[in-house]
């Protein structure tokens, strides 16, 4: 648990990175030894990602544009025994591939183990002045939606960090939401984190509470500390998680507010909060933010379309007050 | 292999027993599972395969992949006779608490991969094919499409990776029966000349009448030695082949037979 003025101290103060540098580097270190880890790329590449094709050739594939092939070829290998990650932007390797991923991932895994993980970089609007096509503001719910596939939305590097041998060692499907971004660390003890709870109530707060994934925890961070008495848990594994103790948590708050870079009322992490409440009888009022059922055309900068669609540290700041009337 | 019967007998065998499990379990593609019969005894019975039914997950197996899932259940009556599981489950298939559904999966003793949508079967068997070479197997891959899954992009996408990569472990075989659901593919959307596309991405071809269970056993011994190059097998089959009501009929992919027909099909095969 963090206290207040360590949560400013961190959020403000801690080093920047950016996931998927964290995350390819640590694979590199495990590819040393594990001699079963294959890695796939969409021909998308990173300075990290240099580094890795030629320390470990044999076993990179750039499979060329073409995801569809890249997640069959994936599930080959991994009903071969090897792990694998396949690596592409976030609206591309979780909609232009979803059967293969339904059919080879999903379907396939509740039968015989398949771990493929798959990264995908540029989390929400990270790639926001490209415009909606490069956006990734369905994944949580889509990928939510499957059986038997993890989903993992890391709020800073550190969560990113500890998630690597997790992902070699369950042998699942998992979704990777990266953010494209370098950002700020939160977790600074990432040893207290049991990664396969779920979520981390990072600020312990009176009667309300936010509820955050990715990015957002780091507004969420900012907003809190701000207001002093609101409480703040970040659920960085939508699935598979612990539904019981995130229930206990939730239902010591009389107000949530759900804080997400997705579309709302589809079944992301909103819909998880009310699933949750609603299976358990718990009756909090929950406001949702995150983006109304339309594209983001706006241009101008992730922060600038944050404001715009009250999803600012000033946006959750009103919502919060709101409650407190 | 029974070594008393010749290919060609244990090919009517199937197709018969194909024509039974139709009978006892109607739904299933029946026209497009009547068109693979002579390719999977060739692969089954014709000393192609490595395959053990008493492990069917055998490290040193071969590894067929299915990708027409909905057009293989004659492989059912196979796996029952080479022991994979007994035969009294084709007696249940698609009944509460069985594992033999219209369109397989890997809960079969001897199904590889999920199937069912098709386009997938191929790109699967390029990860396997590269998964075999890193653990310097001497098995190989083998995967049965039809021709109406080349109308899927991502075929092509495994198509142009396998020859690009080499994989001489890989064989693929088309079951080229020449129509897809809705009518022949020659009207639908022509896909010939299928041997020169696959030439262009590099693969190694051969065309062999599907039916002549004894030429397709050969062009697969042969493709056993060739190892630089991914090969294709194009076996020209006929659609519901051994039922003329099926055989003629440009919709037979979704045509239900009634008793009468299947009975007076299984009287005339020979």
């Amino acid at each position: 648990m963090l206290d207040l003025n360590q949560d400013a101290k961190t959020s403000l103060g801690g080093a920047a990175k950016a996931m998927r540098d964290v995350f390819i580097n640590g694979l590199c270190e495990r590819m040393k030894k594990n001699k079963r880890i294959f890695f796939l790329s969409a021909d998308f590449g990173s300075p990290a990602l240099d580094r890795l094709r030629e320390e470990y050739a044999d076993r990179f594939i750039n499979v060329g544009i073409a995801e569809q092939n890249m997640i069959n070829i994936s599930a080959g290998l991994a009903l071969e025994g090897f792990d694998v990650y396949a690596y592409a932007i976030t609206p591309f390797i979780t909609m232009r591939d979803y059967e293969q991923v339904r059919l080879h991932l999903a379907i396939s895994s509740q039968i015989r183990p398949v771990n493929v993980n798959l990264i995908g970089v540029g989390a929400g609007l990270s790639y926001d002045v490209a415009g909606p096509t490069h956006h990734g503001l369905e994944d949580l719910a889509i990928m939510r939606l499957l059986p038997n596939m993890a989903v993992f939305s890391p709020s800073d590097w550190r969560l990113v960090e500890k998630f690597i041998d997790f992902s070699i060692e369950n042998k699942s499907p998992k979704y990777l939401r990266f953010d494209s971004k370098p950002l700020p660390e939160i977790y600074e003890n990432p040893d207290e984190v049991d990664l396969k709870k779920g979520f981390h109530e990072l600020i312990k707060g009176e009667k309300i509470a936010l509820v955050s994934t990715g990015y957002m925890t780091q507004t969420a961070l900012a907003a809190a500390k701000a207001e002093g008495d609101v409480g703040l848990i970040d659920v960085f594994m939508l699935k598979p998680l612990d539904e019981d103790a995130l229930s206990e948590t939730l239902k010591k708050y009389d107000c949530l507010i759900t804080i997400e870079e997705g579309f709302i009322g589809n079944g992301g992490l909103d819909g998880l909060i009310l699933n949750v409440l609603a299976d358990r009888g718990h009756c909090a009022k929950v406001k949702r933010m995150g983006f109304k059922d339309k594209y983001v055309f706006d241009l101008g900068g992730r922060k600038y379309l944050h404001r715009l669609n009250g999803l600012d540290e000033e946006g959750i700041i009103k919502e919060i007050s709101l409650w407190k009337q | 292999m029974e070594n008393s019967k010749s290919l060609k007998e244990k090919s009517l065998e199937i197709r018969k027993a194909t024509l039974n499990l139709y009978r006892a379990s109607a739904g299933f593609r029946l026209a497009s599972s009547l068109s693979v019969v002579e390719i999977l005894v060739a692969l089954y019975y014709g000393d192609i395969l490595k395959f053990n039914p008493k492990d069917p997950r055998d490290e040193n197996r071969d590894r067929f992949i299915i990708s027409k899932g909905h057009g293989s259940i004659s492989f059912y009556p196979i796996l029952a006779d080479l022991g994979f599981f007994d035969k009294a489950e084709l007696d249940r298939m698609s009944q509460p608490g069985s594992f033999l559904a219209d369109i397989p999966d890997t809960r079969i003793p001897g199904y590889e991969t999920i199937n069912g949508a098709l386009g997938h079967g191929l790109g699967v068997a390029c990860g396997v094919a590269i998964a075999l070479k890193r653990k310097e197997s001497d098995a190989k891959v083998f995967v049965l499409i039809s021709d109406g899954e080349l109308y899927e992009g991502a075929v092509w996408e495994a198509i142009m990776f396998a020859g690009h990569h080499k994989l001489g472990n890989l064989n693929l075989i088309v079951d080229n029966n020449k129509r897809a659901m809705m009518g022949d593919c020659k009207e639908i959307l022509d896909l010939e000349p299928v041997e020169e596309k696959f030439k262009v991405f590099n693969w190694r071809v051969k065309r062999v009448d599907g039916h002549d269970v004894e030429a397709v056993k050969i062009a697969l011994e042969e493709f056993k030695k060739e190892d630089q190059k991914p090969k294709v097998l194009i076996a020209d089959t006929i659609k519901g082949k051994g039922v003329p009501q099926l055989e003629l009929d440009p919709m037979s992919h979704i045509k239900n037979l009634k008793e009468e027909e299947v009975l007076s099909a299984l009287q005339n095969l020979c």
